[in-house]
């Protein structure tokens, strides 16, 4: 453990405290667990620790790695001209900057829609592996790794705003066109199931292992 | 007042409230996590960001948005005509994810302010404040405007090759909403409006 972390008296949690959610004010624990308790200054209901914390955001983690094969693998976009067709994927997007010497485009839709799922996607399973396993492992860099998850997840909606865009523009009808593909909504589907896992998350989980040791 | 001490939301530590000099921000000694910034005025300057903003969506909503020439044809679009097209073209759901993103939800933010900064700054309590401010800052993390702006970016070099694209006065109103955003998230202490709304 390390010689940092203050003990455990003095967290809310342990003073016998809850911390609303939504406002931040501090409230005794008058009840027993279990019967509902609503902050006075918000009216936001009152947890300790949001509720079910590791099974939501599992189910969420899981849902969003099942979503993510047909979000790469269907068509994005597909693009009519002048009598052909062509279906593009994510991937087959990004190759398509590169190939064209627009290097910086084809890096942020990389990382965007490819890196930053698969990133938030490991570090949420580690989280919850480690709060499992009640680790004590470097408790402040995993708590910046899931600020920093909490933070980037939006970015990954880049992808959904390009095709909306493109099929706006693009519809003259008569040379070209492009249509929004299937995987376009699988892959609305995980940037969501991502962002909502990131929330179900709670991070004090990562201290209270550290406390209990 | 301001309470004497407050828990991290983030691991849960209890810390004294110190005040702060301007233009800081008060950090976790544990993890890090932001617990409060010091904005002087954060009141008038959310409040004033948010009218900005919302005038800023008005006009990015009438002007039209990109134009396409191609051919000699010149083709019009306004913020709202992807969200159509799309609607058209796959589930619902998708467009309508995309409208929230991109500006339901920037618009309620917005408005959210200032119905609850006005009504604490002209001294007017309004019953339904808590929940409405409770949902601005629930809405928060679903505004994204800038990636939007990202998005267009991309969507233009793609497109540059094959026609001739045209900037409308809605894109800079919608820019400049970008930035009008980031500084309404930059400005806004949630702690001191609380602490204003319910004293």
């Amino acid at each position: 453990m390390m010689p940092s972390v203050p003990g455990s008296a003095q967290t809310a949690a342990a003073k016998g405290l809850v911390n609303c959610h939504s406002c931040g004010l501090l409230v005794r624990r008058a009840f027993p667990d279990g019967q509902r308790l609503y902050c006075p200054r918000c009216h936001a209901r009152l947890h300790t620790r949001k509720p079910n914390s590791l099974s939501r955001t599992w189910a969420l983690v899981i849902a969003a790695m099942i979503f993510y094969v047909p979000a790469n693998l269907l068509p994005v976009t597909v693009t009519r001209y002048l009598g052909s067709t062509q279906a593009d994927t994510i991937m087959s997007g990004v190759i398509y900057f590169m190939q064209t010497g627009s290097w910086g485009i084809a890096v942020i839709i990389f990382v965007a829609s490819i890196v930053v799922p698969i990133a938030k996607l490991v570090v949420l399973s580690g989280l919850m592996i480690s709060v499992q396993r009640r680790s004590s492992w470097r408790p402040r860099e995993r708590a910046q790794l899931y600020r920093l998850t909490e933070a980037i997840g939006r970015w990954s909606m880049l992808d959904v705003f390009v095709v909306t865009v493109l099929v706006a523009l693009v519809r003259l009808g008569y040379l070209s066109t492009i249509e929004a593909g299937p995987g376009v909504v699988y892959f609305a589907a995980v940037v969501v199931l991502t962002m909502i896992a990131a929330m179900t998350f709670d991070p004090r989980l990562i201290w209270d292992a550290l406390e209990k040791k | 007042m301001m309470q004497p001490v407050i828990a991290c939301h983030e691991c849960d530590l209890l810390q004294q409230v110190k005040p702060l000099p301007p233009k800081s921000t008060a950090r976790c000694v544990r993890c890090g996590a932001l617990l409060y910034v010091h904005t002087p005025d954060t009141i008038d300057r959310s409040l004033a960001f948010a009218i900005t903003g919302l005038v800023l969506m008005l006009i990015a909503n009438i002007y039209p948005f990109l134009s396409l020439e191609s051919q000699g044809a010149t083709l019009e679009t306004t913020l709202i005509t992807g969200t159509l097209i799309l609607a058209r073209q796959s589930p619902i759901g998708l467009a309508f994810l995309v409208l929230l993103t991109s500006m339901l939800v920037p618009c309620i933010l917005m408005g959210a302010l200032v119905v609850v900064l006005g009504s604490i700054k002209w001294g007017q309590r309004l019953p339904a404040c808590r929940r409405i401010f409770r949902l601005a800052l629930a809405l928060r993390p679903w505004s994204m405007t800038e990636v939007f702006m990202l998005g267009i970016l991309v969507s233009v070099v793609k497109l540059a090759k094959m026609a001739t694209i045209i900037p409308g006065t809605a894109l800079f109103a919608f820019l400049g909403l970008v930035f009008v955003l980031a500084a309404i998230n930059t400005v806004l202490d949630p702690h001191t409006v609380w602490e204003k709304m319910v004293p």
